[in-house]
C-alpha cells in the first residue's frame, strides 16, 4: 500500500518540539564567532524632513563600535521601486536622510559588542525631525494634497482597469452597493525577523536571514548591493512562519550585509516583536467598493469591484495584489457580467506586502459579502443564491471573463456537503426560534464559498521547480528541494513522495532546503506553490532517478530494462516475474553516483475551491461575538498527507476568524501606529476558537502528476468572509446590513443601535 | 525591548525590603510578579535605578481566616500569586469571588506569576482583583519605617497608577471580609478570553444586608482607579430594582476611549454588567 494520502507524523517535529531547532538568532557558526550586533534607529515621526542626525553620545557609549548612517552608504544606490509601471522616482533610501515616510522608517544603524547595549546606545542618537502632515488611509493618499513623492506627483503608485461602462447596471431589476473594509493586519510569525552575515577572504558574502526562499532572497540583495550574485552565498536557518510577509528579502537583511563590510566584522541582527510590528510587511489593507445587480429570483447580472489598494509608504508587493483581487474578482459564480478596477495608493504606514492568501481573500470577502447583501435585499436564503450562481460543475478548462482558467471545480458540491454537515435547517430553525424568542444571544449562521489560485507564476515565483534525489551507498537519499518550508511540513511531504517511489524507508531520507551553493535555484515557499510544483518535482526526480537506476541495472542483471520494476521491500529493483534476483538503489550507487536532478514545470495554476459555514453566537446587548461552529470544506485535489493539510486549514481558519473578528493594524491621523505591541494588537488564541469540523472533499487536477492543488491559504480565504457574514446575519433581524471587520463588539453594537434607530 | 541598566536585589524578609527601600530611595521598585513592572521597563516608560525583588520572602504567601462568625476577616498575603488564590479552598471556602477573579486575571503564564499585592500596589484602574477587592471592602495593610497600618480598599486607590502608600511602605497583606455564601457576581468583558478588562463588574452581598453585607459594586476601567458604582448601591438600597439601579452605573464615572471602546460604549457595558453582575449576585444568594 502507498504511503502518499497516510497521516504519517511530521518527522522534523521532535526536534521542534524537544530541542528546538536553530533559527537565525540561535546560530553558532563558528564564523559568527564576535558578531556585532545591530540595533535600528527608526523614525518614530510617519512623514516629515530630518534636520540633522546627531550620533556624537552614541558613539561614545559603552559597547558602541559603530554608528551607520546615510553618509557612510553613498556608494550604494538607493533601492528601486522594483515595479516597471511604478514611476523611477519612487524610490526608498537604505538609510533615511532626507525625508522620513512612515514610523519605523530606518535612519541609523547602531553596532555594539554586546546586544544589550544596543538598545541604550540607540536611544542616544538623537534625530530632528520637522513634521510633515501625514497620509493616512487611501481616501488621503487619493486627494493628492500632502504627496509622498512631490516629484511624482500623485500618491497613486499604479492603476490597473477601466471604470465600468455607465449602462453596466443596467436593466438589473435589483442593484445593491456597498463600501467594504478590508482591513490592514500584521502577519506576526512566532519568529520575528533576524539575520546575520560575514565576509569571507574570498571576497563572499554569506547571509543568513529568515526568509520563504533562499534563491529570491539572494539575487535581491546581489542586485541591491550591485554584487555579482556568485558573491552571496544565503542560508536560511530554521524559520517560523512568514504567512508571505518573509517573500524575497527586507532591506534590513541587506543592511547587516553592507554594515559587515564597513565593520569589517561578522554583524548579526535580532528584532523585537515591537520593531516587528511596525518593520515587517503588513497585508490586506483594500477600500473596496461593491455594486452587484440582477433579478429578483436571485440571479446575478452584472457585478463590480473597485479597489483602492494601501501600499504603505514605499513599493513591495502590495503593489501588485489587487490584481490577483481583479483576477478571482467574480470567484465561483457564473455572473454573466464582472467588473474590477484597482489604484494602488502610497500613504505614510508600514509598505503592505503579501499575507496568506496576498489579494485572494480580498475578492473572495467582496464577492461573498456583496452575494450576502443581494440575498438579503431580496429576502432570499444566501445558499439559495449562491446555489444559483454558482459555476456549474466542470472538469475541463473554464475560462473566466477575467480571464483566469480554472482548471476544475464542482462548487455546488462544495457548499451542499458544507450545508449538509452543518445541519443548515436546522440551524435556521434555531435561529427563526431565538429570534422569535428574543433571545440575547443570537444565532448567526454565514457562507462563503470560494475559489482561489495557486502556484501562479508573478507573486508566486516562477510555475516551475526543481528537486535533486540521491541515493547513497549506505542506503540513504537526500533530496534537495528549491521550495523553503517555515513550519508547512515538506520535510516529511518530499521524503514520502520519495519513499514512494524508491521504497526507501522515510527515516533515511533527508530533505535539505535553503542554502544557495547547495541548491542555487528554486522558488521558495509561497502562494501555495509547494507541493503541486516543488513536490511534483521531487516526484518526478524520483521517477527518472528510477529510470537511470534501470538503465544502470539492466546491465548488470543482464535484463531488458522495461523487465525491471522497483521492488518497495528492496528498495531497489528486481525483474518482473522473478523474485529474488534484484539489486538495490545502494548497490547502484555504490558503483556510480545515482543523481537526478529535474525541474518539473506545470502547465499552470490550479484553483482550489470549497465552501465554509461559520455559526457564531450575537450577544447583542453588549455585541460580542463567539464563534461556536466552522465547518469546511476544501478541496485542493488529491491529499499528500491528510495531518499536514489539515494543519494548514488549521492555521488558515484561525487567521481568518482572527480577520474577520480580531485584528487591524491601526494608525492615528498623524501617521503614529497604536497597535505596535501585542498588548494593543488582538492576535487570536485557541480560546477564541471552536474545534473545527473539516469535510473532505477532493477533486484531483490534472495539471501535476500528484494531482494536487494549494492547501497552505485556502483556510483564511474561505472563513474570513464566512465568520463576516456569520455576525452580520446575527443581527440582520434587527435591521442590521452590513459591518466591516473586525466586527468588534462595540460595532456590532453601534450597528444593532443605528439599524433600530432607522439608520445603517 | 530591553530595560534600562538598574541595580538589583533580591531580599529575604519584609525588614530587609524596607531597609532596601530605604536605601536606594524614591527610584528603586519593589518587585513581585514583574507582569506590570517588567513590561513598562522593557518599554522603558519606567527607568527605576534598582529592584528590590520580593519574590522570595517566604512567608508572604497565604491564605488565612482571622476571627469568627460575622467579624471573620479572610488575611491573604500579599506575596500570593493569582493562581494560588484560584486554587486555594479556604478562600473558595470563605470569599468564593476572589478566587474565581484571580482565575479570570491575564493567562496561565500571568497568574502563575502576579500577586495580589502586586496588582494592588501598581493600582491599575483595569485590573480584575482590585475591582473585586473593592466590592467586597476590607483593608490594604501596609508596613513601613514606621510600623504596620491599614488603609481601606475605598481610600487606597487614590488615581491612575497612584495608591495611599508611601514609597518607605510596602503592601504586606490584604484584609476581607468573609462572604460564606452571600451572593456575588464578576462580569469582565473582553474580546479575548486572555484579555485585561475593557470594563468589568463586580457584585456582592444581599438586599437585606446581613452576614455579607449590602448590594455593593465595583468597576473596572471606568475611570483613573477602580470605583464604586455608588449610584446604583443607593438606588439598591432606596429599594430600586436591579434594572432600574443598574442604569445609574456610570454614574460618576469617567471612562476613557481606546481602540476597543469609546466613552459611551463603556458606560452602556458598565450599566449591562453592573445588572449581570447583580442578578447573578442576587440569583446566588
Ligand atoms: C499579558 C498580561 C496580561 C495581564 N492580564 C491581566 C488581567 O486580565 N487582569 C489584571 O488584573 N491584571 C492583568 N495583568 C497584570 C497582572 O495581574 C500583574 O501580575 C499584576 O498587575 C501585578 O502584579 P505583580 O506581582 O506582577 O507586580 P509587579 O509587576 O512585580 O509590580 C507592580 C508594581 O507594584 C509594586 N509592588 C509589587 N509588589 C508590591 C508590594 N508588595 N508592595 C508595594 N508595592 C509592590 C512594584 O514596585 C510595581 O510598581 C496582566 C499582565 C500581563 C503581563
Amino acid at each position: 500500500m502507498s504511503i502518499l494520502g497516510t497521516r504519517v507524523v511530521r518527522t522534523e517535529d521532535p526536534l521542534f518540539l524537544t530541542r528546538g531547532a536553530v533559527y537565525t538568532d540561535d546560530l553558532t557558526d563558528e564564523r559568527l564567532t564576535g558578531a556585532l550586533h545591530v540595533t535600528f534607529v527608526r523614525s518614530q515621526v510617519a512623514h516629515g524632513r530630518i534636520l540633522s542626525v546627531d550620533t556624537s553620545a552614541a558613539l561614545e557609549a559603552p559597547g558602541v563600535v559603530a554608528v551607520v548612517t546615510a553618509t557612510d552608504l553613498t556608494d550604494l544606490a538607493p533601492i528601486p521601486a522594483g515595479f516597471p509601471f511604478v514611476d523611477k522616482a519612487v524610490i526608498r533610501p537604505w538609510l533615511a536622510s532626507d525625508v522620513v515616510r512612515f514610523v519605523g522608517e530606518l535612519i541609523a544603524v547602531v553596532l555594539t559588542e554586546d546586544r544589550y547595549q544596543g538598545e541604550d546606545a540607540a536611544e542616544m542618537v538623537v534625530v530632528d525631525i520637522d513634521p510633515l502632515p501625514a497620509v493616512v488611509g487611501t481616501q488621503a493618499a487619493a486627494r493628492d494634497e500632502v504627496l509622498l513623492f512631490p516629484d511624482v506627483g500623485t500618491n497613486v503608485y499604479a492603476a490597473f482597469g477601466e471604470p465600468a461602462p455607465e449602462d453596466f447596471f443596467a436593466g438589473c431589476e435589483v442593484v445593491v452597493s456597498q463600501r467594504i473594509v478590508n482591513q490592514r493586519v500584521a502577519p506576526v510569525p512566532l519568529e520575528t525577523r533576524a539575520a546575520a552575515a560575514v565576509w569571507g577572504e574570498d571576497g563572499r558574502v554569506t547571509i543568513w536571514c529568515s526568509n520563504q526562499g533562499a534563491q529570491a532572497a539572494k539575487m535581491e540583495i546581489a542586485s541591491w548591493l550591485g554584487l555579482d550574485p556568485s558573491l552571496v552565498h544565503l542560508i536560511t536557518p530554521a524559520v517560523g512562519g512568514g504567512f508571505g510577509a518573509k517573500i524575497g528579502a527586507d532591506p534590513e537583511f541587506a543592511l547587516i550585509a553592507q554594515v559587515a563590510k564597513i565593520v569589517g566584522r561578522p554583524v548579526r541582527w535580532s528584532e523585537s516583536r515591537s520593531e516587528n510590528l511596525v518593520g515587517m510587511l503588513h497585508g490586506r489593507a483594500q477600500d473596496q467598493v461593491v455594486t452587484i445587480g440582477g433579478r429578483r429570483d436571485g440571479t446575478v447580472e452584472a457585478y463590480s469591484l473597485v479597489v483602492d489598494q494601501d501600499a504603505g509608504a514605499y513599493p513591495r508587493l502590495g503593489v501588485v495584489l489587487p490584481t490577483l483581487t481583479m483576477l478571482m474578482a467574480g470567484g465561483v459564480y457564473a455572473f454573466a457580467k464582472v467588473h474590477a478596477q484597482a489604484r494602488v495608493l502610497g500613504t505614510n504606514t508600514t509598505s503592505i506586502g503579501a499575507y496568506r492568501g496576498a489579494g485572494r481573500p480580498e475578492a473572495t470577502a467582496a464577492v461573498e459579502r456583496a452575494v450576502d447583501l443581494f440575498a438579503a435585499e431580496l429576502g432570499m436564503d444566501p445558499a439559495d443564491v449562491r446555489r444559483k450562481n454558482v459555476i456549474p460543475a466542470f472538469d475541463s478548462p473554464h475560462t473566466t471573463s477575467m480571464g483566469a482558467t480554472y482548471d476544475t471545480g464542482n462548487y455546488a458540491a462544495a457548499l451542499d456537503k458544507a450545508l449538509e454537515a452543518a445541519g443548515y435547517a436546522d440551524l435556521r430553525a434555531e435561529q427563526a426560534r431565538r429570534r422569535e424568542a428574543g433571545d440575547v444571544r443570537q444565532l448567526g449562521i454565514g457562507l462563503s464559498v470560494y475559489v482561489e489560485i495557486t502556484g501562479a507564476g508573478g507573486e508566486a515565483g516562477a510555475a516551475s521547480e526543481n528537486a535533486t534525489v540521491e541515493v547513497h551507498p549506505d542506503g540513504t537519499a537526500t533530496v534537495l528541494t528549491g521550495t523553503s518550508p517555515h513550519g508547512q511540513g515538506h520535510a516529511t511531504a518530499w521524503a514520502m513522495i520519495a519513499s514512494d517511489q524508491l521504497g526507501i524507508p522515510l527515516e533515511k531520507i533527508t530533505v535539505l532546503h535553503g542554502d544557495t551553493d547547495l541548491i542555487p535555484r528554486g522558488g521558495g515557499t509561497m502562494g501555495s506553490r509547494s507541493l503541486q510544483q516543488g513536490g511534483a518535482a521531487v516526484h518526478q526526480a524520483a521517477g527518472e532517478l528510477v529510470e537511470l537506476a534501470k538503465k544502470r541495472a539492466a546491465e548488470k542483471l543482464e535484463a531488458n530494462p522495461e523487465d525491471l520494476v522497483v521492488d518497495q521491500g528492496l528498495a531497489g529493483l528486481a525483474v518482473r516475474g522473478t523474485p529474488g534476483v534484484g539489486i538495490t538503489f545502494a548497490e547502484l550507487a555504490a558503483d556510480e553516483q545515482l543523481l537526478v536532478q529535474t525541474t518539473f514545470s506545470a502547465n499552470g495554476p490550479t484553483f482550489p475551491f470549497g465552501a465554509h459555514v461559520v455559526v457564531v453566537e450575537v450577544d447583542v446587548e453588549s455585541g460580542k461575538t463567539e464563534v461556536v461552529r466552522l465547518i469546511a470544506v476544501d478541496d485542493a485535489g488529491t491529499i499528500l498527507n491528510p495531518l499536514l493539510a489539515d494543519g494548514q486549514r488549521h492555521g488558515g481558519f484561525a487567521q481568518g476568524v482572527a480577520q474577520a473578528l480580531l485584528e487591524e493594524v491601526l494608525y492615528d491621523s498623524d501617521g503614529n501606529p497604536t497597535t505596535s505591541t501585542l498588548a494593543d494588537y488582538p492576535f487570536i488564541s485557541a480560546t477564541e476558537l471552536p474545534s473545527f469540523e473539516l469535510v473532505e472533499m477532493a477533486t484531483p487536477t490534472p495539471m501535476n502528476p500528484l494531482g494536487a492543488k494549494g492547501i497552505g491559504e485556502a483556510g483564511t480565504i474561505g472563513s474570513t468572509p464566512a465568520t463576516q457574514n456569520a455576525v452580520i446575519d446575527a443581527v440582520a433581524h434587527l435591521g442590521v446590513r452590513h459591518i466591516d471587520m473586525p466586527t468588534t463588539p462595540m460595532r456590532v453594537f453601534r450597528a444593532i443601535q443605528q439599524a433600530q434607530q432607522g439608520g445603517n | 525591548m530591553i530595560p534600562a541598566p538598574f541595580e538589583y536585589v533580591k531580599v529575604a524578609s519584609v525588614d530587609e525590603a524596607l531597609s532596601a527601600l530605604a536605601e536606594h530611595g524614591e527610584d528603586a521598585k519593589l518587585l513581585a510578579g514583574g507582569h506590570s513592572l517588567l513590561p513598562i521597563m522593557k518599554l522603558r516608560l519606567a527607568i527605576p535605578s534598582a529592584l528590590i525583588d520580593i519574590s522570595g520572602i517566604a512567608d508572604l504567601s497565604y491564605v488565612r481566616v482571622e476571627g469568627d462568625g460575622a467579624d471573620a476577616i479572610v488575611a491573604i498575603g500579599a506575596g500570593t500569586r493569582h493562581y494560588e488564590l484560584e486554587r486555594d479552598e479556604v478562600a473558595r471556602a470563605e470569599v468564593p469571588m476572589l478566587p474565581h477573579v484571580a482565575g479570570r486575571v491575564g493567562d496561565p503564564q500571568v497568574r502563575h506569576r502576579g500577586t495580589i499585592g502586586g496588582t494592588t500596589a501598581h493600582s491599575d484602574p483595569a485590573s480584575d482583583l482590585p475591582t473585586a477587592l473593592l466590592a467586597l471592602g476590607g483593608t490594604v495593610v501596609l508596613q513601613g519605617p514606621g510600623g504596620r497600618r491599614e488603609v481601606p480598599v475605598t481610600e487606597f486607590w487614590t488615581g491612575f497608577f497612584e495608591t495611599a502608600m508611601s514609597p518607605d511602605e510596602m503592601v504586606v497583606e490584604l484584609r476581607v471580609p468573609r462572604t460564606g455564601s452571600t451572593g456575588w457576581g464578576y462580569e469582565k468583558f473582553t474580546r479575548r478570553e486572555n484579555d485585561w478588562p475593557i470594563v468589568a463588574a463586580a457584585a456582592v452581598g444581599s438586599r437585606g444586608g446581613g452576614a455579607g453585607g449590602p448590594l455593593r459594586v465595583a468597576l473596572a476601567n471606568m475611570a483613573g482607579t477602580v470605583l464604586r458604582a455608588t449610584a446604583t448601591e443607593e438606588a439598591l438600597a432606596g429599594g430600586a430594582s436591579i434594572a432600574e439601579a443598574a442604569e445609574l452605573a456610570d454614574q460618576g464615572t469617567s471612562p476613557g476611549a481606546d481602540m476597543h471602546a469609546d466613552a459611551d460604549y463603556r458606560r452602556h457595558l458598565a450599566r449591562l454588567l453592573t445588572r449581570r453582575a447583580l442578578e447573578t449576585a442576587a440569583g446566588a444568594a
